[in-house]
């Protein structure tokens, strides 16, 4: 049969048994804007294909058109814009009723593409071009612009649907990874020994690449009726992790899989023969050709040369055949002596009418007017695998089939930290050292005869399942193939390139060798350098026969080069799969409502939200602010102290145990009574600061800071387990709720709603009282927090809101105002107490924080106090004083420096005005000699300007405490 | 994601868990001197191998001891913190 016009084209053939389409489903699409149609069980590529169109695709690089070459979600130069959505893989995409589908990488469309011209100034792109490009700063603006203009694999929409994609979370006893013949025995093996199994392929069916074979479909529907196999055809394993734990991409989504075991039956990957023009379209594998013809009845061609390099090339060539193709001739790279494993099958081939020609390669491949393969010029191979091109021969074809070898699909195997090591005969790598729970079979594992295959995996599955705890397995290993699947050096020079070694990047042969020439001469380096494997396919069909050429020109094995490093994920997944649920923390007191109501403006405080101030009509933020102040000074204010950390210690132990933790000593804390605790690290810097409260005999109440409440309660149950006291902690920080209700009226507004004696003598400063408030259960705690009189009052969660409202209602008429986060900063700066993590950072010790009362050096032991000792001695490298700026004008913001001297002195910790005083105050830590000298000094603002200020003593207001004490209250 | 087995809970991903620092024996503060009791402050041994370590399974707070391997990335074990594994 002759061609009936020049060049190639595939179209449909008649319907054959066991074809994937389904006729009766005609589905229209559009490409680049054309109607076209295919069938329902059609891949993009496929349908594309059987309609007669040459061009896919433009490649990355030098824009030379490219159609099919694995039809195995290999084909990275086929990624098309689908319906607005890029990346999408022609050849493994099922094909929808009226996609619109887009070429990207073009300049006009795929057969008039403008950048094609770039396939002509390939000498002007050498190897490293991006490094030798932007060597130069003078350039690089230019550069960037150009690149930006012209690179790239389709646009990302910036428009495009947030969609939020779930993960799953998946649990089994053996996972399979590939559903050919070797995991489709193996999972109906580790079912029988009683394990769940969980079987994924990426491919639409079982079977994987095998073609037709009646034990092997047996075993495909027993897999399929078996209850405790979960098949997932079009499902990725794109990542192993530690323990067996293995990202499973579908088509929706990414499933969290945890095996106990997994089975690695990941197969091989057909590897392209490396000659000029290698790429033109209607070249292409012939495992591709045969998905095509089978699965799809799409013809390749009506006259195909094949070039081969193993037995599988005759198989083909035989399949093909039986389905009615012609395979005009059969080009070998091996002698009629190395390829005596195919002697039946050659035999077979050369009955049918097809030329083999032994020790000949392809030396390079002829375009045709519509830029598709239309013939090869090939030659004798001498033994040093190179074509004399002296001797060629022409022959017309219009379709060029590529059977010389495989590499090991052994990626996923390596990410769970399997290595590998090169087998010469096989030319393959194969699995080495194997970690613990996982298994590898069929051709990925050597074994390449179909009944060896279905045998290893039957091997594999059974140890699987043993590892799993079911059933027991013998380790007898299946013997690996003798026969040499794969050529060793399947790549063809010639003088003018465009021989093709990676498809994703457009790197030829000479790329690679002139990087290995400047020095980039190991597998990891030539990677980086040359980028050959790091497109979209990364390596699948480039990485071996770059280390074959790596390895020729080093004189040494590819086993010696090793595999570059293989990491997650194997295929490309949607960003939308990774993306997480943009989810916050955000923890809320039982009074949240109630803060609401009443025009709380919120600030984040740790995890809580928490009010800033009360936004009322009339007032912005800084006088809200100031009244709220005013409340708590003159009044009365109420604040929810809610998100302290709150914690109970019981047993015999107890007081002992917080003597160990806090700084200052609590064993002799009277029944009822409160002090403040100060809690250091073993280097003796603050870390935690509260109130402890003795509820009873061997029980206590503290308070932790509002960030630091989980942390130190984790910390605290750690050193009661390594201490083994006798006594145990309960965190109670959600289960109470807590307000501060403060000013000089709280007493008397409190004592009408209270059931126990408020009266100093009854109830005095730091005392602690069991009482009912409102009717609610409550712990009171007189505290001086602000500086006040005031009360603690801690409740039952569930009933704070009662509380509050009932303390609103009692000194509603009496000037009782909420008061928020800001207002509290400036009431106890008033009162020159400091804030844990504000005034100290990561390194203060209560030397240096002035809080040496709070720490009794004298206990046995606490933590901190050893190195406290050694600090102590030592003196402070610098000193939490007060500040005072009388002068008005822009105020210093915290952590502005202290100048003095032309030296910085110091920084700001906290600063603001204060309307009580009727000055700006603050906290600095300075260095000691300048604490001492108690002086002017200058601090340097925003923008530079220096600020006067001058050390002060500590509290601004009310230093002798008599408001707290309620000394002067009647 | 990596397991551990927590002795109180079973096997459970390794994001249920809290790392608490090395399990440091800490000398007599009374008697050591100066230099040990820094040594014993700030030092940590980071080279790979045996570790033992203070983990908290944070949902139900409990605290036990692991030994980890850093050189192959293997928790060879967990205990309970009784008297044999937690110096007081």
């Amino acid at each position: 049969m002759a061609p009936s016009r020049l060049g190639h084209v595939m179209r449909r053939l008649d319907p054959h048994p066991g074809e994937w389409i389904d006729r009766s489903l005609p589905l229209g699409f559009t490409f680049e804007g054309r109607e076209y149609h295919g069938f329902s069980g059609d891949t993009i590529s496929s349908a594309l294909a059987a309609e007669g169109v040459t061009y896919l695709a433009r490649s990355f690089k030098y824009h030379r058109p490219r159609s099919i070459l694995s039809f195995a979600n290999h084909d990275s130069n086929v990624l098309l814009c689908v319906d607005g959505v890029p990346n999408v893989r022609g050849d493994v995409t099922p094909l929808i009723a009226g996609m619109r589908i887009e070429a990207v990488n073009t300049h006009g469309g795929l057969a008039l593409d403008k950048a094609r011209i770039l396939d002509y100034l390939g000498r002007f792109l050498p190897v490293g071009f991006y490094y030798k490009a932007f060597h130069s700063r003078r350039y690089f603006a230019y550069w960037e612009r150009l690149f930006r203009r012209m690179t790239g694999l389709g646009q990302v929409s910036l428009h495009a649907v947030r969609r939020a994609t779930p993960k799953r979370y998946g649990f089994c006893d053996v996972l399979v990874i590939g559903a050919g013949p070797s995991g489709v025995a193996a999972a109906l093996a580790a079912a029988r020994a009683g394990a769940s199994v969980t079987l994924v392929d990426e491919g639409m069916r079982c079977g994987g690449s095998a073609v037709s074979h009646a034990p092997l479909q047996k075993l495909i529907d027993e897999v399929y009726q078996s209850a405790s196999i979960s098949v997932r055809p079009q499902t990725e394993a794109s990542g192993c992790y530690a323990d067996h734990w293995v990202a499973l991409v579908d088509r929706v989504r990414l499933t969290k899989m945890r095996a106990k075991a997994v089975v690695f039956a990941t197969g091989v990957i057909e590897q392209p023969a490396v000659f000029r023009n290698n790429d033109l379209p209607g070249v292409m594998l012939a495992t591709a050709a045969l998905a095509l013809l089978s699965r799809h009845r799409v013809s390749p061609g009506r006259r195909i040369v094949m070039i081969a390099a193993n037995l599988e090339a005759y198989e083909a060539c035989l399949a093909l055949s039986a389905q009615g193709i012609r395979v005009e001739a059969i080009i070998d790279l091996r002698s009629q002596q190395e390829a005596l494993d195919a002697d039946a099958e050659m035999q077979n081939c050369a009955a049918l009418g097809m030329e083999i020609l032994h020790s000949h390669a392809p030396y390079r491949a002829i375009a045709g007017p519509d830029g598709a393969v239309c013939g090869l010029d090939y030659g004798p191979l001498d033994p040093n695998l190179r074509v004399d091109s002296r001797k060629l021969r022409r022959i017309s074809c219009d379709a060029l089939l590529m059977s010389v070898g495989w590499a090991a699909a052994a990626q996923l195997l390596q990410q769970c930290g399997g290595k590998t090591r090169f087998c010469d005969s096989l030319q393959q790598f194969i699995p080495d050292e194997l970690p613990t729970g996982t298994f590898a079979a069929g051709r990925m594992n050597g074994v390449y005869e179909i009944a060896a295959r279905i045998a290893d995996g039957e091997r594999a599955g059974a140890l699987a399942a043993a590892h799993a705890g079911h059933g027991r397995a013998g380790d007898a290993p299946v013997p690996r193939s003798t026969r040499r699947p794969s050529h060793r050096f399947p790549i063809i020079d010639h003088p003018a390139a465009r021989n093709f070694v990676d498809f994703d990047e457009d790197l030829q042969v000479k790329d690679l060798e002139n990087a290995i020439q400047e020095g980039f001469d190991s597998s990891e380096l030539l990677k980086r350098y040359s980028t050959v494997g790091m497109g979209p396919s990364q390596g699948k069909h480039s990485h071996m026969n770059a280390l074959r050429i790596l390895a020729r020109a080093r004189g040494i094995s590819p086993g010696e080069l090793g595999l570059t490093t293989a990491r997650p994920m194997y295929h490309p997944v949607p960003m939308k799969y990774l993306a997480g649920r943009s989810f916050h923390i955000e923890r809320r007191t039982p009074l949240d409502s109630d803060h609401a109501a009443i025009g709380a403006v919120w600030m984040p405080a740790g995890n809580w939200r928490r009010p800033e101030y009360y936004a009322r009509t009339g007032e912005n933020r800084e006088q809200s602010v100031a009244a709220e102040v005013r409340a708590v000074r003159n009044a009365v204010g109420l604040i929810d102290v809610g998100t302290l950390g709150k914690i109970e210690v019981y047993g015999a132990q107890a007081g002992i145990f917080l003597d160990r933790v806090y700084a200052g000593r609590l064993a002799d804390l009277r029944v009822g009574m409160t002090r403040y605790g100060l809690m250091l690290d073993e280097s003796g810097v603050i870390v935690d600061d509260g109130v402890v409260a003795r509820l009873g005999q061997e029980a206590f109440y503290f308070t932790t800071t509002t960030g630091g409440s989980a942390t130190v309660f984790r910390e605290l149950l750690r050193l009661n387990a390594q201490w083994g006291l006798d006594c145990a902690l309960v965190n109670v920080t959600g289960h109470r709720a807590a307000v501060n209700f403060a000013g000089p009226l709280s007493r008397d507004i409190l004592q009408p709603l209270c059931n126990v004696d408020l009266s100093e003598a009854a109830f005095p400063y730091l005392a602690l009282r069991e009482a009912c408030v409102a009717g609610i259960a409550a712990r009171l705690l007189r505290v001086g927090f602000v500086g006040e009189l005031g009360y603690e009052i801690h409740v039952p969660a569930g009933r704070a809101h009662e509380l509050w409202q009932a303390l609103m209602e009692a000194g509603r008429t009496l000037g009782l105002r909420a008061f928020g986060v800001e207002a509290q900063r400036v009431l106890r700066l008033e009162k020159g107490h400091l804030i844990v993590g504000q005034d100290t950072d990561g390194l203060t010790d209560p030397i240096e924080a002035n809080a040496m009362w709070a720490v009794g050096m004298k206990k046995p032991f606490f933590i901190g106090q050893r190195s406290l000792k050694i600090l102590a001695a030592r003196g402070p490298r610098q000193l939490l004083v007060g500040i005072e700026i009388s002068a008005a004008g822009r105020l210093p913001r915290e952590c502005h420096l202290l100048i003095r001297d032309g030296e910085i002195a110091g920084r700001v910790t906290s600063i603001l005005r204060s309307q009580t005083l009727g000055k700006a105050i603050g906290l600095a830590m300075v260095v000691p000699e300048l604490a001492a000298s108690a002086g002017e000094l200058a601090i340097r603002g925003e923008g530079g300007e220096m600020i006067a200020a001058k050390i002060v003593p500590t509290p601004f207001y009310d230093p002798q405490l008599l408001r707290q004490k309620a000394v002067t209250a009647a | 994601m990596k397991l551990m087995v927590c002795p109180l809970n079973g096997p459970r991903a390794i994001t249920e868990f809290a790392y608490g620092g090395a399990v440091r024996p800490m000398p007599d503060p009374d008697s050591c001197s100066d230099a040990e009791w820094s040594d014993y402050v700030f030092n940590r041994a980071g080279s790979p191998g045996i570790k033992r370590e203070w983990w908290c399974h944070i949902a139900s707070g409990y605290w036990f001891i692991a030994e980890r391997d850093t050189a192959r990335d293997i928790v060879v074990g967990t205990f309970p913190p009784g008297a044999r594994d937690a110096p007081a």
